[in-house]
């Protein structure tokens, strides 16, 4: 059975984002804006200005560095796009979503499912997942231009905050959904039953390691 | 003698090359898993990739949006001579990096790790990493560049001689499980395993096992050919497929490199060659002609060898 395949506003309403299904393939349309730590530390800690409307203009943010270069003459070439993994965001990403009333989270790999019951569903918003990872040539065909770089002297090309226009970009997957119900979970707990088969016979190393036992006054042999 | 120019310009035609064109033994074997896989998500995620590769070639843009870390293998004939030498030779490879960095484009994904940094470049401190190899004869140098992605795929541990098989196993499995959900590893990827040597050797071993060895290649000691297998299998056999997704392909192959260590231990090392398994390589001759390949043919008897002296000609002869 093939996935169901959704275009998608990078500005969605909100009955378009309650009608995705976990596992839905799903395309973008209009203005994506990248932004990771980079962005969030001068955003948010350092109370920099937001170099642009949001949500008005776009309610997408993209965990991403682009494979892309600024020309001498001031113009963009855009290659390839892929997601860094979203889980080393989730410090910053409350108070972005509320800052900024961001409705789609697009990365790498998805937040846990208290991460989307906490801040996602009061936000109306959702995670999109890249596929692969990455489908970089795939997501760089998708680009139809780049509208801006903000921020790049500051943070340079990776962490700098790249505003995209998006025609048919993908595929995403949708990985979250508004009961704050989570893709990887629902796989892992599948995958789960399995686990003990496929270790029967291994055994636990002679020398242990601090994170198998959390109680730092314990030995590890 | 080499020409200084030829090497400059092979390593900017390899760096292209590496970012853009997945290698044929990999694709073989992901087209194949692919071809077995059953998982509807993760059915769906080969199919894309499979898209994207072709997608990358026809567009002559980069496979991967993480364009990784370029770093470069030098294997040389004994007989080999560079113009200007080693110097002029590192000096043309961190060139040859920071032109195709701007050129393709890649990702300027180095950094200083402290201060962050980034030249814009992919050049910093010890960046890109430079290794050698050496042959017993020829006049030639192979280039080898490798842009290894990911951060997580990869683990280290101090294992001992009463861990044994199921030991090894039960790491391999662990780091397979840790960084296989979510597809954090971006499976299913070539898995290397470093076993012995000292920490830092250990390390290499895996590195090189996952980057340097091609897909149904296999280990010339039998007994470690068929823990290869064995491997693979297993980690086949969890159920876990791409991006963490319900599935059976995790791992495309399995290569393990071995290295003598110290007689109280057993450490391992694992690596994970991630799907977009970037590595090319070319051959310079000393009058300059220029043979393109993917396979880097590193795991010679040569740099496998346990013998004090490498007199395999008179052996062979006796």
């Amino acid at each position: 059975m093939s996935p169901r395949e959704i275009t998608l506003s990078t500005t969605p309403t909100d009955e378009a984002i309650a009608e995705l299904r976990l596992g839905d393939v799903v395309y973008l349309s209009g203005l994506m804006y990248t932004a990771r730590e980079g962005v969030y530390m001068r955003a948010l800690e350092e109370r920099a200005n937001i170099p642009m409307e949001l949500p008005a203009q776009s309610a997408a943010n993209f965990h991403c560095s682009p494979a892309a270069r600024i020309n001498e003459d001031g113009s963009f070439d855009m290659g390839a796009v892929t997601a860094t993994a979203s889980f080393r965001f989730a410090k910053w990403l409350p108070e972005w979503m509320a800052k900024t009333g961001a409705k789609l989270i697009v990365g790498k790999g998805g937040m846990t499912s208290k991460d989307y019951k906490e801040y996602f569903v009061p936000n109306g918003a959702v995670y999109l997942s890249t596929v692969g990872y990455g489908t970089g040539a795939l997501l760089g065909r998708g680009v139809e231009n780049v509208e801006a770089v903000h921020w790049n002297e500051e943070l340079g090309l990776a962490q700098a905050m790249w505003v995209l226009k998006c025609n048919k970009m993908g595929p995403f997957i949708v990985a979250s959904d508004l009961n704050g119900d989570c893709l990887f979970e629902r796989e892992n707990a599948k995958i789960a039953e399995n686990v003990a088969r496929v270790y029967e016979g291994t055994k636990p190393a002679v020398l242990k390691r601090y994170g198998e036992s959390d109680d730092r006054t314990d030995e590890v042999i | 003698m080499i020409p200084i120019s030829v090497i400059q310009s092979t390593a900017e035609t390899l760096m292209d090359k590496a970012a853009i064109e997945i290698p044929q033994d990999y694709l073989n074997g992901l087209q194949e898993a692919a071809r077995t896989e059953d998982g509807d998500l993760s059915s769906f995620v080969l199919k894309a990739m499979l898209e994207n590769y072709e997608a990358a070639k026809e567009d002559r843009r980069a496979m991967c949006g993480d364009t990784g870390v370029p770093r470069w293998f030098v294997k040389m004939g004994n007989e080999a001579r560079v113009e200007g030498g080693m110097v002029a030779l590192e000096a043309a490879l961190r060139r040859a990096t920071a032109n195709a960095t701007n050129g393709v484009p890649l990702r300027p994904n180095r950094v200083h790790p402290l201060w962050r940094t980034d030249h814009d470049n992919n050049v910093g401190i010890g960046a890109p990493e430079i290794e050698y190899g050496f042959e017993p004869e020829g006049e030639w140098v192979d280039l080898i560049t490798v842009h290894k992605g990911g951060l997580f795929g990869t683990d280290y541990r101090m294992l001992f001689p009463s861990d044994g098989v199921q030991g090894i196993k039960r790491f391999y499995l662990d780091s397979l499980m840790a960084f296989g959900k979510r597809g954090l590893a971006c499976q299913p990827a070539i898995i290397g395993i470093g076993l012995g040597g000292s920490k830092d050797i250990c390390m290499t071993l895996g590195k090189r096992a996952s980057t340097l060895r091609i897909v149904g290649s296999r280990n010339s000691d039998p007994r470690i050919a068929e823990m290869e297998d064995e491997f693979k299998e297993l980690g086949n056999s969890i159920g876990m497929g791409a991006m963490g997704f319900v599935g059976k392909n995790m791992v495309i192959d399995c290569n393990i490199e071995v290295g003598y260590c110290h007689t109280g231990g057993m450490p391992m090392s694992v690596h994970a060659f991630c799907l977009s398994s970037r590595r090319a390589v070319a051959r310079i001759h000393a009058d300059g002609r220029v043979g393109h390949r993917t396979d880097p043919d590193w795991f010679t008897d040569y740099q496998r060898r346990e013998t004090v002296e490498w007199e395999p000609v008179q052996e062979a002869a006796e």
